[in-house]
C-alpha cells in the first residue's frame, strides 16, 4: 500500500467563528484547505492563539466549522467521531479508574472486552507493572503513555495529538517522541500533530504546515524528507535538519513576532 | 490492668491522648461548673436547673415505657420524618441539579428563579407548610425537603457544570454514549462534592422535622420541646428544694398563653 496516495483528513475552505456569550466573536482559523495523506505524519506549527488546536477540534467533530467541510477517513465528520484517537494536552485519563481500566474503555464503550488486547498495550507502552495504579501515581510521561495506550487500544486509523508532550520535561519529552515514532513506525496510521515547537514538528514529521497568527492561514508546508527510522535526539544534528528549520523558522518568526505584538496590544 | 496486654486496636499516641484529656476537661468544667453554680445558688433552679436534677428528668421520660405519648415515639416519628425529608431532598436535588448542569436552557432559565426560592427562609414558612400539607408527618417532611433539595442541588448543579471538559471529549472519541458520559465521567466526578452536600443536608433534613413539630404537631421531638418551653419542668417529679428566696418564682401568668381565657 502506497501512503500519500488518498487523504485520511481533508480540510475545504474550512473557517471557525468562536461567539462566547457576552463577548464579540473572534475567527479563529480560516481559508483553511489542507489534505493529509493516509499514512503520513503531518505536523502542524504556529504561535499560540492562531488556531492550531481547533483544527483538531473540527476534525474530531467536538465542534462544528463555520464554513466549509471536513471529511475523516472518505465521510463527512457530522459528529463525534470515534473512529480515530485523540491524545489532548491535559491529562484525559479518568482519576478514579486504574491504567488497566482506562485503557480498556473504549473496547468497554463498543461493547467488546478484549483482556488480550488491553495487556499486550499496557506492555507495548511499557507500563505493565504499573497496571493497577490510578492515575494520580503515575508520572507525567507514564499518564502520557497510559492515554497512548487508551487511544490506540480500538486501532483507529487517525491518531489526532495536541501539543501532547508540552508538559514534560525535556528528557522524558524526548523519549515519548521516540516512543511515539516507534509505536507508529508500521503501523501504516495516519497522524496529525499540533505543536508550538519547530524542532519537535521537524524531528517527528513527514511534512510540516505552518499556520499565521491568529486568524489562522496556512502559511507554508514543508516536506520533511529525512531518513527513517529516526532518533529525534541525533537527527537535530544532521545538516539536512538545519536547512529544513532554517526555512521554516524564516515562515515562523514572522507570525510568532506578530503573535506576540497582539498580545501586548489586547492587555 | 497489666502492661504486657496487647491493645486490640493501634495504641494512642501521647499527643491523642491529650487532646482526649483537653476534650474531656472542657466538657467536665462545663457540667460541673453548671452543677456547682446551681448548688451553690448562683444560677436559679428555676430557669436554669442542673444537670444532676434533668438527666433524672431525662431518665424519667425514657423509662415511661413506649405509648403513643413517650419520648420513644417522638423520637421514632422525628426520626422517620427526617429520614424521608433527607431521602426525597437528595433524590431530587442530585436529579434536577444533574439535568440543570447539562442543559443549558433549563440551567439559564431557571438557576435565578431556584436562587431567590433559596434566600427565603423556609423554617419561618413551617406555618405555611402545616397549612398546605396538613399537621401530620406530610408537612414536616415537606419543609425538610425544601432544606435538603437546595443544598444538594447547588452542590450537584455545580460540581457536574465545572466537570473538566476534558474529560468529557476524551471519552466521547473513545465512544461513550450519553449515559456512558453520565454514569461513567460527570457523576463520578462530582460524587465527592455531592457527598459534601449531603453531609451539611442531614442536619437540615432533622432541623426541618423538629421545627415543622414544634409549630404544629401531635407528636416528636419539636413538639416535645414546645410543650416543654409552655410548661418548664426541668426537674424529676419529686419536687426540688424552694428556689432561693433572693428570687422569687415569676407568677404563673407570665408563663400560661393568655388564649385561654375569655
Amino acid at each position: 500500500m502506497a501512503g500519500g496516495e488518498v487523504a485520511a483528513v481533508t480540510l475545504r475552505g474550512v473557517s471557525k467563528t468562536y461567539r462566547p456569550p457576552q463577548k464579540r466573536p473572534y475567527l479563529a482559523i480560516t481559508d483553511i484547505d489542507l489534505d493529509i495523506p493516509t499514512g503520513r505524519f503531518v505536523s502542524v506549527v504556529g504561535p499560540s492563539g492562531c488556531g492550531k488546536s481547533t483544527l483538531l477540534s473540527l476534525v474530531s467533530g467536538l465542534l462544528p466549522p463555520t464554513t466549509g467541510e471536513v471529511t475523516l477517513n472518505g465521510t463527512p465528520v457530522r459528529e463525534v467521531r470515534t473512529d480515530l484517537g485523540f491524545i489532548f494536552q491535559r491529562d484525559a485519563l479518568l482519576p478514579w479508574r486504574t491504567v488497566r481500566e482506562n485503557v480498556a474503555l473504549p473496547l468497554r464503550f463498543r461493547g467488546r472486552s478484549d483482556r488480550a488486547r488491553v495487556e499486550e498495550w499496557i506492555t507495548r507502552v511499557g507500563l505493565a507493572p504499573f497496571a493497577d495504579n490510578y492515575p494520580h501515581e503515575l508520572s507525567g510521561g507514564m499518564r502520557k503513555r497510559a492515554q497512548l495506550a487508551q487511544s490506540l487500544v480500538a486501532d483507529p486509523a487517525v491518531l489526532l495529538m495536541d501539543e501532547p508532550f508540552s508538559a514534560l520535561d525535556v528528557q522524558t519529552r524526548n523519549l515519548m517522541e521516540n516512543e511515539l515514532l516507534t509505536l507508529w513506525g508500521a503501523s501504516g496510521k495516519t497522524v496529525l500533530f499540533i505543536t508550538h515547537d519547530l524542532e519537535e514538528a521537524i524531528a517527528l514529521s513527514d511534512e510540516i504546515v505552518v499556520m499565521t497568527a491568529g486568524p489562522g492561514r496556512i502559511k507554508a508546508r514543508y516536506t520533511v524528507d529525512l531518513p527513517r527510522p529516526r532518533n529525534v535526539t541525533e537527527i537535530r544534528f544532521s545538516p539536512a535538519f538545519a536547512t529544513i528549520y532554517e526555512h521554516a523558522w524564516n515562515d515562523l518568526r514572522d507570525e510568532v513576532e506578530r503573535s506576540y505584538q497582539r498580545s501586548l496590544q489586547r492587555s | 490492668m497489666t502492661v504486657t496486654e496487647t491493645p486490640a486496636v493501634l495504641p494512642l499516641t501521647r499527643r491523642t491522648w491529650f487532646v482526649r484529656l483537653l476534650q474531656a476537661l472542657v466538657i467536665v468544667s462545663f457540667v460541673g461548673g453548671w452543677e456547682l453554680l446551681g448548688r451553690a445558688g448562683v444560677l436559679d433552679p428555676f430557669f436554669y436547673s442542673r444537670p444532676s436534677l434533668f438527666v433524672l428528668r431525662i431518665a424519667e421520660w425514657f423509662s415511661e415505657g413506649i405509648a403513643e405519648r413517650s419520648i420513644w415515639n417522638d423520637m421514632r416519628v422525628t426520626l422517620m420524618e427526617t429520614i424521608l425529608g433527607f431521602t426525597i431532598g437528595t433524590l431530587l436535588g442530585v436529579g434536577i441539579g444533574y439535568a440543570f448542569a447539562r442543559n443549558r436552557l433549563l440551567g439559564q432559565a431557571f438557576d435565578p428563579l431556584f436562587s431567590m426560592f433559596n434566600a427565603i427562609p423556609r423554617l419561618v414558612l413551617a406555618p405555611v407548610f402545616i397549612l398546605a400539607f396538613g399537621i401530620d408527618l406530610a408537612s414536616k417532611v415537606a419543609l425538610g425537603v425544601t432544606l435538603v433539595f437546595f443544598i444538594v442541588f447547588f452542590a450537584t448543579f455545580t460540581a457536574v457544570r465545572d466537570v473538566d471538559q476534558t474529560l468529557v471529549d476524551n471519552v466521547r472519541i473513545l465512544g461513550a454514549r450519553r449515559r456512558d458520559v453520565t454514569f461513567q465521567v460527570l457523576l463520578p466526578a462530582a460524587f465527592s462534592a455531592i457527598l459534601a452536600s449531603l453531609r451539611t443536608s442531614a442536619g437540615f433534613a432533622f432541623a426541618g422535622a423538629v421545627v415543622a413539630e414544634y409549630i404544629g404537631s401531635n407528636v416528636g421531638l419539636g413538639r416535645r420541646i414546645a410543650r416543654a418551653a409552655a410548661a418548664p419542668r426541668a426537674s424529676p417529679r419529686r419536687r426540688p428544694r424552694a428556689a432561693p428566696r433572693s428570687r422569687p418564682p415569676r407568677p404563673r401568668s407570665r408563663l400560661r398563653s393568655p388564649r385561654g381565657r375569655p
